[in-house]
């Protein structure tokens, strides 16, 4: 069972300021980011992270080979609640995503 | 995380025409800009600073630090400014050393948000005047003219506080009138230093600036810029990997060209700077969120690890109205959470991983107005955690404490509240410039 983080290079995310999540996925290849970018959608990323898709922003970078997503942070960074001071781990939601997971994160 | 004294060495070689370094961030929490203090140690900034302050001498052009001791507040500019009197003492440097304040008075951010001259960024928190007035700091992140102002006064050392991460690095290149794109663009590639580059960790990087570009190379020799490491530092902690807002504008980098011009050296040319009609300054801000005690049981029993969340569960419950009871307090009060290192404490109930670790770490936290109630309650809490069974006919478990006291002060907390632009009439109107000799 192939996973997001299989095929990427690289999936990761950080903080954009206290109340921003930027998080990256770079591919190795012009064929990888052209298979499977364009299934990375807004509305995917919100089911995974349980957010409005409104509210994500969706940056395409071919000359990178790579997509990126803004995403507002559901607590803020080093609140009461927050879990994850950088938010770096919130990028192995993404890697860890099913690639056969057809009706949800990757559509077609 | 420090720099390479060699790629220093064959920066000072190139013959720079300034040295600057980014000091802070707000990644690594609000308690530093809540409390002004430095999330480095003394130690490791002076040692570091020292040596810069040494190739300063011997390159004799200015050393720009900006967002000094992490979070830039005046308490942090003072604390660098001495550290640097201290160091010019004993490397017996006579200097002029210019300071920019950046704490903005409470008082002040309210009249600001009266008169309508604070406007919310993405995903920023409502605000209210009390928020505001409750904040223990604000910081107005100050760009290039203020670090222009502090270089004309002729220092040799400029300190200031809170500052954007490029503006230490694009001041001169735009005060010698080079492309202000290419100067804004090749400031953001290397705020972080060496992370443009295949070693990060190596830290020093050159940029010359001209008229219609930049190029950056890093001085470690076992470093190289790729057009791909260059092009992906506008990816990096960034939410627009194409636009990025500054004091008095915006830097574009959409039509920005990457070309290689060495195997270790990258040209960059097309990116542009647009002017705003109103000067604007961000603001960050940060004020008490009460205060926390932590206890960990680790749970090793195979029957508590793999019934852990139901465990956890229970016994929260059954501790929110214990402690209320106790205290003869309101269980709105307070606040307590258990959570399990080893099944979701990174994620929480974003979680999609499910399994039976060896061990689960039971993390309890209690948060109250005062340090000493979150103590009362971890320690009316501790021996629960200790011994809470998974159900009312079994014999008591004991779970590990690994240290005692099992109670941990985690101090005052605090939290980021303010994500604001401010409008200035003019630049230096929320900042304050100093001149000193050392």
């Amino acid at each position: 069972m192939a996973r997001l983080g299989d095929v990427a290079a690289k999936v990761r995310s950080k903080n954009a300021g206290p109340f921003t999540v930027t998080l990256d996925v770079f591919f190795n290849s012009i064929e990888d980011y052209e298979e499977y970018a364009g299934r990375l959608s807004c509305e995917s990323l919100a089911e995974l992270y349980r957010l409005d898709p409104a509210d994500i922003h969706r940056f395409e970078l071919p000359d990178l080979m790579a997509i990126k997503f803004s995403i507002p942070r559901s607590v803020v960074q080093g609140g009461r609640l927050d879990r994850d001071m950088h938010g770096a781990q919130l990028a192995i939601l993404c890697e860890e995503v099913d690639l056969e997971w057809k009706n949800s994160c990757f559509q077609d | 995380m420090g720099f390479e004294a060699e790629a220093l060495r064959r920066g000072l070689a190139a013959k720079p025409d300034i040295i600057c370094i980014d000091g802070g961030s707000t990644d690594s929490g609000p308690f530093y800009l809540g409390s002004g203090t430095s999330k480095y140690s003394r130690a490791s900034t002076k040692s570091e600073w020292q040596v810069l302050m040494q190739a300063r001498a011997e390159a004799n052009v200015p050393l720009v630090v900006g967002s000094a001791g992490t979070c830039g507040t005046d308490s942090m500019v003072n604390w660098m400014f001495e550290i640097t009197s201290e160091i010019a003492k004993e490397l017996g440097q006579k200097l002029s050393v210019a300071t920019v304040k950046s704490s903005q008075s409470p008082e002040q951010v309210v009249k600001a948000w009266q008169a309508g001259n604070l406007d919310p960024l993405a995903n920023a928190p409502e605000l209210t005047e009390t928020e505001i007035e409750g904040c223990n700091n604000i910081v107005a992140l100050a760009g290039v003219e203020q670090i222009l102002a502090a270089l004309e006064t002729g220092a040799e050392i400029v300190v200031a506080g809170r500052t954007t991460d490029t503006a230490v690095i694009a001041a001169l290149p735009i005060q010698n009138g080079e492309h202000p794109g290419a100067a804004w663009h090749g400031a953001k590639i290397a705020e972080c230093g060496a992370l443009c580059t295949t070693h990060p960790m190596s830290g020093v990087v050159l940029v010359e600036f001209d008229d219609t570009g930049f190029a950056v190379e890093p001085m470690a020799k076992n470093a190289r810029c790729t057009p791909r490491s260059v092009s992906a530092h506008m990816l990096y902690e960034n939410a627009n990997p194409f636009v990025l807002p500054e004091p008095g504008g915006f830097l574009d980098v959409t039509e920005a060209k990457y070309m290689e011009l060495s195997d270790r050296c990258v040209r960059v040319t097309g990116s542009s700077w647009t002017s705003s009609e109103q000067y604007t300054v961000k603001l960050e801000g940060a004020g008490t969120g009460g205060y926390r005690a932590m206890m960990i049981a680790i749970l090793r029993d195979q029957r508590y690890v793999k019934n852990s969340q139901a465990w956890s569960e229970r016994l929260v419950a059954f501790l929110r109205s214990e402690i209320a009871s106790r205290l003869k307090c309101s269980p709105d009060s307070f606040d307590i959470e258990i959570r399990l290192v080893g099944v979701n404490a990174a994620l929480g109930d974003l979680e999609t991983r499910t399994g039976t670790p060896a061990e689960i770490g039971a993390m309890f936290l209690a948060s109250a107005e005062t340090q000493a109630l979150a103590n009362e309650i971890a320690k009316i809490a501790n021996p629960f955690l200790l011994h809470f069974p998974l159900t009312d006919n079994e014999e008591l478990p004991t779970f590990a404490f690994p240290f005692s006291p099992a109670e941990v002060e985690l101090g005052r907390q605090y939290e980021f509240c303010i994500n604001h632009t401010m409008v200035l009439d003019k630049p230096m109107d929320a900042f304050k410039l100093d001149v000193i000799r050392v």
